[in-house]
């Protein structure tokens, strides 16, 4: 072994973004302890720094050759690289959206370092490249998101959402550990790099049970069928910028995770790819007919993000048989993110006003801010040139490409629906008599709110570089 | 030079927003002043234009280079009427009073934004561009629609963009498909997909392209039975948003049809040739009928588009015939788009009186009307002279067009066309009934102290009805346009 120490110095550059933020939560847990109370929105800059350190790594290794690293667990590629920053992007929104919120909460400090320990854990399942791995990222980021969930102890409607999501959440994994065991007796390793080949001549029945197994554990990640059902109630409970956090950062790591898992299989008659189109297929639906009659907007939100993670599986479907695939997953995550950080944003900084009525004539006093909802609405049916539209373009070509034309098709269908749901807020907003200004929250939320509207505008007109960049985006899978 | 009449009412559009609250005034002149960017643009194009084989004025810059997506327009014979049209109409819809709710600023704003993006759309030669702009103008006519609208406002607005929703969502489909199979590199400039035909042309690929695409377009233009959502929209819609609904947005449709369907896939539309031919004379002799039974003035004019829409259509399926001699072709494609012009100049004003009549009466309804033409002679001049022009009267402009498009139609599909001549009986009917009962005979008493149109509302109309009856008198100058890209497309 030519030199143990010179390979863990390599490494540890290759997973800093990981240890740092790590490291940071860490420190964020000791520091809040010795804080005086009225220090503690301090802790919000804190983690912004190591979260900003984070991206930077991540963004410095953003073009290096695909491998493997960290005994050989993770995969160190553009796509992990990507999607490490964008999850620090949006976590880093996330803080902007929580200061101002939580500033009366005794355990302000803390809350940063559960977001971030919240956020390493949808990065590692972005990079995992071994199925323990992926069941510590799993863990890690199950048990940090109940507890945000329920972060506020004495609200009803936050320990529901808190404890729904743990149960669920403890099913679902449960259920994918059997997943991960039946793969491990097929093809007698957890590693990516020698599972991929070990699994080519194992029985495609077992293999499909094995990915479904998984894909469960998957799905609750990912807030699909037919693990969704605590989407709506964390949208509906848990404090809204933490509501934004797990609307985004688990279908980051998820889709990531599912696209590279999914390519270690060989791709026989019964193939994972049907198995993963039906579930793009109900999740959109569903997700799309149960926001329909949501008087409640925060709910409505929460399956919207349920359908518009149907539409995120096409890149899934897709992938390894276009070349759209990986640009159109990316894209898709991007969009959904911003957006879904700017339309939680704008109920944020409305202080959580989720009833529909409530929002009757508020583009008057409030222009801005309605216009950022309007915008983060449009994008999600995919109006150009929002990136939105970028994303379901990129979507469907990708599975046109891959011969799965019809989820294209039910794909248009489901965005169509969709314009009613989201005009049912909009349309008494914009047409509705002038009502009278609500209390904001403050500048930090507005601010990023801003940000993540502009964000949602500028990818969808400026897209080249992005496409660019992630047209040679490579991925490791074995 | 082109890319500046885009963006010009767009960028006026945003700053119109940044205006004082209380200087409507202020806010009306400056877009009044806007839109004749546009217009004297549009001019210059047309001082300049050749009429050679392909695009002239092409402005090209690189915008998403790695899926093949660029930022370019130009102009054709095809396209540079519809964009002076464009420009035209909004300039008379500007001008044309309308009531403003107290939103003058993001009324005159929807106003140049709809305005901008409409002759994006026309200038297009990408299809992303083209898509983009065919899908904001949905977000424009909504607000125009929902917020300056009456009666059921809200809901007319949100079906027209449901509705046509769906229909450029298939559109996108169907530009996917082509995308698809432009070849290597793939590509989704308009030029180069004409200029080396990719598509494959037998086979289930293509007329499932063709069929997602021309269900959008039909959507949109409207043919039967997808029009549902035009009456409502129509009667709903403020005066000058109908005007522009029914002149430039439903051109959006049949422009598609010809720039997209009859350009970039010709032997697929000659596949289907005929049957879009019977679906476009369905939509003629139906569009007519229900008018016909129309007891509401604005509904009344809102199906004579259906019908009209219908000419356009049976027109461009006549072109697309592969059998039909190239002369009849090239004359069909020639009255169709004649056609789109006419209809924009026409029923934009038809619309724009209607509204004038609401303005007055407060109802559509034409039995609460008789005998304005005593108090009213300029109301009732104006809109005899459209309604004539719309029936087909010689010596106007619709004549112009229906006489190419039957011309052309009579040699191709006979029986086609002489069961859409049906059309024009009908028309010529309800036209005639309809001026009758709202004109004519004795004028109730409540209708005493009726006014006639004001200044601004004739400074709208005035130069609308002059076009009309310049066109019919002297087309050549519009014809020869036209026909220096009908022939190119029809191999005449």
């Amino acid at each position: 072994m030519p030199g143990m120490g010179t390979q863990m110095v390599v490494f540890l550059g290759e997973i800093l973004p990981e240890v740092l933020l790590a490291g940071g939560a860490i420190g964020v847990v000791f520091a809040a302890l010795f804080t005086p109370r009225r220090l503690q929105p301090w802790m919000a800059a804190l983690a912004a720094v190591v979260l900003a350190g984070a991206g930077f790594f991540a963004g410095l290794g953003i073009a290096d050759p695909p491998g493997l690293t960290f005994f050989d667990t993770l995969a160190a590629d553009g796509l992990g690289r990507w999607a490490t920053l964008l999850l620090v992007i949006v976590t880093l929104l996330v803080v902007a959206l929580s200061v101002e919120w939580f500033r009366s909460d005794a355990r302000h400090g803390e809350y940063y370092a559960v977001l971030l320990f919240g956020t390493l854990g949808p990065v590692l399942l972005a990079g995992a490249a071994d199925l323990m791995e992926l069941v510590v990222a799993m863990m890690l980021s199950s048990v940090t998101a109940s507890t945000l969930a329920a972060f506020h102890r004495r609200s009803r409607s936050a320990s529901e959402a808190g404890i729904k999501y743990f149960l669920l959440g403890a099913l679902a994994t449960g259920t994918m550990v059997y997943g991960v065991a039946l793969l491990f007796g097929l093809g007698g390793t957890t590693t990516f790099a020698d599972l991929g080949p070990a699994l080519v001549n194992a029985d495609p029945l077992a293999l499909v049970v094995g990915f479904g197994l998984v894909m469960i554990g998957l799905t609750f990640k990912l807030g699909a069928l037919p693990v969704h059902p605590w989407v709506p109630d964390v949208a509906e409970g848990a404090p809204a910028p933490v509501a934004a956090f797990l609307m985004v950062v688990g279908k980051i790591g998820a889709l990531v995770f599912l696209a590279r898992f999914a390519l270690l299989f060989p791709d026989t008659a019964l193939g994972w790819r049907p198995l993963v189109a039906l579930l793009a297929a109900a999740t959109m639906t569903i997700g799309n007919l149960a926001a329909l009659w949501q008087d409640d907007v925060r709910r409505l939100l929460g399956w919207s993000s349920v359908s518009q993670v149907g539409y995120g599986l096409l890149a899934v479907v897709a992938v390894g048989r276009s070349t759209l695939a990986i640009p159109s997953l990316l894209m898709f995550l991007a969009a959904y993110a911003l957006g879904t950080v700017a339309v939680f944003g704008v109920v944020v900084e409305l202080r959580g006003l989720t009833d529909r009525e409530s929002y009757r004539g508020l583009a008057g006093p409030h222009p801005w801010l309605l216009g950022a909802l309007l915008v983060g609405f449009l994008s999600f049916v995919g109006i150009p040139p929002l990136a939105g539209f970028a994303a379901k373009l990129l979507l469907m070509g990708a599975v046109i490409d891959a011969g799965y034309a019809w989820l294209a098709v039910l794909t248009v269908v489901n965005s169509a629906v969709s314009l009613v749901y989201y005009f049912r807020v909009l349309a008494p907003a914009y047409l509705g008599a002038t009502s009278a200004p609500r209390p904001l929250l403050g500048h930090l939320a507005g601010a990023a709110v801003a940000i993540s509207t502009a964000g949602v505008v500028l990818i969808g007109i400026f897209a080249q570089p992005l496409l660019q960049a992630w047209g040679a985006v490579l991925l490791f899978s074995g | 030079m082109l890319s500046i009449a885009v963006f010009v009412p767009l960028a006026a559009a945003a700053a119109l927003l940044a205006f004082p609250r209380d200087r409507p005034r202020l806010v009306r002149w400056t877009a009044v002043g806007v839109s004749f960017v546009p217009l004297a643009i549009v001019a210059a194009a047309w001082a300049r234009f050749e009429g050679g084989n392909g695009f002239e004025l092409v402005e090209s810059l690189p915008w998403i280079p790695s899926i093949g997506v660029t930022y370019q327009v130009g102009l054709d014979g095809v396209s540079l009427p519809l964009v002076g049209l464009t420009a035209f109409l909004f300039t008379v819809s500007v001008v044309f009073p309308a009531d403003l709710r107290d939103r003058a600023r993001q009324y005159y704003a929807a106003f140049l934004f709809l305005e901008g993006v409409s002759l994006g759309l026309f200038l297009a030669l990408d299809l992303i561009l083209f898509f983009v702009f065919f899908d904001l103008s949905l977000v424009g006519m909504y607000f125009l629609i929902a917020i300056w609208g009456h009666g059921d406002a809200h809901r007319s607005a949100l079906k027209f963009f449901l509705y046509t929703l769906v229909g450029s969502l298939a559109l996108l489909l169907g530009i996917l498909g082509i995308y698809l199979n432009s070849g290597e590199p793939r590509t989704f400039d308009m030029i180069e997909i004409i200029r080396t035909q990719p598509l494959p042309v037998s086979g289930i690929v293509p007329a499932l392209i063709f069929g997602a695409i021309a269900f959008g377009f039909a959507v949109k233009t409207p043919l039967v039975p997808f029009h549902t959502w035009l009456p409502p929209a129509h009667v709903d819609a403020p005066a000058p948003a109908s005007a522009i609904l029914a002149g430039v947005l439903l051109k959006m449709g049949t422009y598609g049809f010809v720039r997209i369907l009859l350009q970039m896939m010709p032997a697929t539309f000659d596949r289907f040739a005929f049957p879009i031919g019977v679906i476009a004379v369905v939509s003629i002799i139906y569009g007519a009928l229900v008018a016909m039974a129309q007891t509401n003035l604005k509904r009344l004019v809102a199906y004579t588009s259906v019908n009209h829409m219908g000419y356009v259509i049976l027109g461009v399926a006549v072109a697309a015939t592969v059998d039909g001699t190239a002369a009849a072709r090239s004359i069909a494609l020639t009255g169709a788009t004649v056609e789109m012009v006419a209809h924009g100049l026409i029923t934009g004003a038809l619309f724009l009186l209607t509204g004038s009549v609401l303005a007055r009466g407060q109802t559509y309804d034409i039995d609460q009307y008789g005998g304005l033409a005593a108090r009213a002679p300029a109301l009732t001049g104006a809109t005899m002279l459209a309604a004539f022009a719309s029936l087909g009267l010689p010596g106007l402009a619709g004549f112009v067009a229906e006489f190419q498009i039957f011309a052309g139609a009579l040699g191709v599909y006979p029986w086609l066309a002489a069961t859409g001549l049906l059309g024009l009986v009908i028309t010529a009917a309800l036209f005639l009934r309809m001026l009758q009962r709202v004109f004519l005979g004795p004028l109730p008493e409540k209708w005493d102290g009726w006014t006639d149109l004001g200044r601004w509302e004739l400074a709208a109309l005035v130069p609308a009805l002059a076009m009309v009856v310049i066109i019919g008198v002297a087309p050549a100058w519009l014809v020869n346009v036209i026909e220096s890209a009908s022939r190119v497309m029809t191999g005449g």
